[in-house]
């Protein structure tokens, strides 16, 4: 073999093995989860899921608490900021003028940009105070603690619950999706949209009946992938849930998440159960997330995404 | 009539949804304005240059960010070169090897899942893999993690710039007698400069700003330091660690962190978008 072919042999294999670099990565890091997490697993057994008993104390753990709260802050996050997204893509592809599309597309891009950081300090101090003086102290006052209402607005009015915590999540997932979405409607043929406005069709049934069917499919992909950003999503959350491992018994109680849990117990785990216990967290975090987002890639496609 | 009160329906129908898209645009606008507000106001203030030439304060005296910059900036760039390289050449070996092979769409399809996987599992990740054995936290470890966070960014920039270029320009090369290896580095390479460039800023740009990743492992020091294998401060875990603090100065000087990650994540981030557009345009 010559100089060239083997130095083309060479090439080849040097970038597969950086393709293969990324496969490894993943498979390493569930394995490191399940290596690390499985002590706890084996030493709890199927309590460690339904228990919300976690007790660095006594060395006791259960996962229920903080998967609730995962749960729960993403799926809120999701409802506030859906309508939200789907509201700013319709509105930069058919209503904007023109001239405002790119500087607000740029705008809703830099949304995205910022640090998860950012917001959890934002969250921490403008919004968290905002929010116990003018919404919580007032429903406080006015409700009584013993109705439905009540109970599901009952909480320490310091503005750090989960229901501010699926506001800052909402704020921060709404510029991923409104973007994917912007894209995915600029995907629909134009003489479908130009028929159906030949028919007489307004814009809102445009958008309805023709635009959103049509990308129907990816924009479930494209909520999905939200999501898993949402469970993922750690300093944001970590500054504002309030940090507590109880079971969250209302809307504006303080809970956790998997990973605020884990942002503020690792490294200062001592145990090793401990340690074990927090891998067991990350790995069910991991398998939450690699579902959502694997559902979510195939839904979308390469292209659109 | 009838048919007029439709008609009226609609487009009472249509100028409410109108108006509600509006407002959705005006929210997310008015968030991001709100942010910056806040961060303008609340880290303006502790600017100063003594923020740049001390190290992070014991609580309630004087000091600056120095050490946590100095920190980021060699994790970051130890990350960047780690990522580039690495994203780089998967992503060269996805648009010119892999093609349709299933193999390529398996590398796809996982890299598009590391992309947005949660950043504190990379941290566990890298805790188990390079803290851990090693009974230390340390700053590789720290850039290593932020690493494995850029490259699938890098990979799938890396790999749609170089399906822009032409088969004509891959063509013409071999033509010449250059083996594939050399079209790749001295020709699609060359061509696609701009995209590869504009894929690492955004890759910088999505780690400068990473916490959860850091926590543990590099974890943080409250002293300049230049050593790869001890703990490393870095702006957001000062910032993380002062924010939730109850000393004043220690949270104004995490405002100005905060202020100072905003600014430099916000120009990668327009910065790479700028070049990304003039080569298009080109």
């Amino acid at each position: 073999m010559n100089r060239a072919a083997r130095h083309d042999r060479l090439f080849q294999r040097l970038c597969l093995s950086a393709a293969l670099l990324v496969m490894a990565t993943l498979a390493g890091l569930l394995l490191a989860l399940v290596i690390g997490g499985w002590p706890a697993i084996s030493h709890f057994g199927p309590r460690f899921f339904v228990s919300a008993a976690w007790d660095p104390v006594s060395d006791t753990y259960g996962a229920a608490g903080p998967l609730v709260g995962t749960v729960v802050t993403a799926l809120g996050a999701m409802a506030l900021a859906l309508p939200l997204a789907m509201g700013v893509a319709v509105f930069l592809v058919e209503f904007c003028p023109r001239r405002l599309a790119h500087p607000l597309g740029l705008a809703v891009e830099m949304l995205a940009g910022i640090p998860s950081i950012v917001y959890g300090m934002w969250g921490l101090f403008v919004l968290a105070p905002w929010f116990a003086l003018h919404v919580q102290l007032p429903l406080l006052l006015s409700l009584d603690p013993e109705s439905f209402w009540g109970k599901l607005f009952n909480g320490i009015p310091n503005g750090a619950n989960i229901f501010t915590a699926s506001l800052i999540l909402a704020v921060m997932v709404l510029p991923y999706m409104a973007t994917v979405f912007r894209e995915m409607l600029l995907t629909v043929p134009p003489h479908m949209r130009e028929a159906a406005y030949g028919m007489g069709c307004t814009s809102y049934e445009v958008v309805t009946y023709i635009m959103i069917p049509y990308v129907r499919r990816s924009a479930i992909g494209a909520v999905m992938l939200g999501l898993g950003r949402a469970l993922g999503e750690t300093m944001a959350v970590t500054f504002i849930i309030g940090n507590s491992h109880a079971f969250p018994d209302s809307l504006f109680a303080s809970g956790s998440t998997i990973a605020s849990t884990i942002a503020n117990e690792f490294a200062e785990a001592s145990s090793d159960l401990h340690v074990s216990a927090l891998m067991a967290l990350g790995l069910v975090l991991f398998c939450i997330t690699f579902a959502t987002l694997a559902g979510a890639r195939l839904l979308i496609g390469r292209e659109a995404s | 009539m009838a048919v007029l009160s439709r008609a009226k329906r609609r487009k009472i129908k249509n100028g409410a949804f109108v108006a509600a898209t509006t407002l959705a645009t005006v929210l997310a606008v008015g968030a991001l304005l709100l942010i910056l507000y806040s961060l303008l106001v609340n880290g303006l203030g502790g600017l100063s240059a003594a923020v740049f030439t001390m190290d992070q304060p014991p609580p309630e005296t004087l000091g600056g960010l120095r050490n946590a910059m100095a920190g980021s900036l060699v994790l970051c760039a130890l990350a960047m070169v780690m990522a580039v390289v690495v994203g780089v050449l998967a992503g060269t070996w996805l648009a010119e090897y892999g093609g349709q092979r299933r193999l390529a769409h398996l590398v796809r399809f996982l890299n598009d899942v590391l992309l947005s996987a949660p950043s504190i599992l990379v941290g566990l990740f890298v805790y188990e893999v390079l803290v851990r054995p090693f009974q230390g936290f340390s700053a590789l470890a720290g850039a290593v993690a932020l690493a494995l966070l850029a490259v699938p960014l890098v990979t799938r920039t890396t790999e749609d710039i170089l399906r822009l270029q032409s088969n004509q320009l891959r063509e013409a090369g071999m033509a010449l007698g250059a083996g594939k290896a050399y079209v790749i580095r001295a020709i699609i390479w060359r061509a696609s400069r701009p995209g590869l460039v504009t894929g690492a800023l955004l890759g910088f740009a999505r780690i400068s700003g990473e916490t959860a990743p850091l926590l543990f492992t590099s974890l943080g020091n409250p002293n300049l330091s230049w050593h790869l294998t001890q703990p490393m401060g870095a702006l957001p875990t000062t910032i993380f660690q002062f924010a939730l603090s109850a000393f004043d100065d220690w949270r104004s000087l995490a405002w100005v962190g905060a202020l100072l990650i905003a600014i430099v994540v916000l120009s990668a981030n327009i910065l790479g978008r700028a070049l990304a557009r003039r080569s298009d345009a080109r």
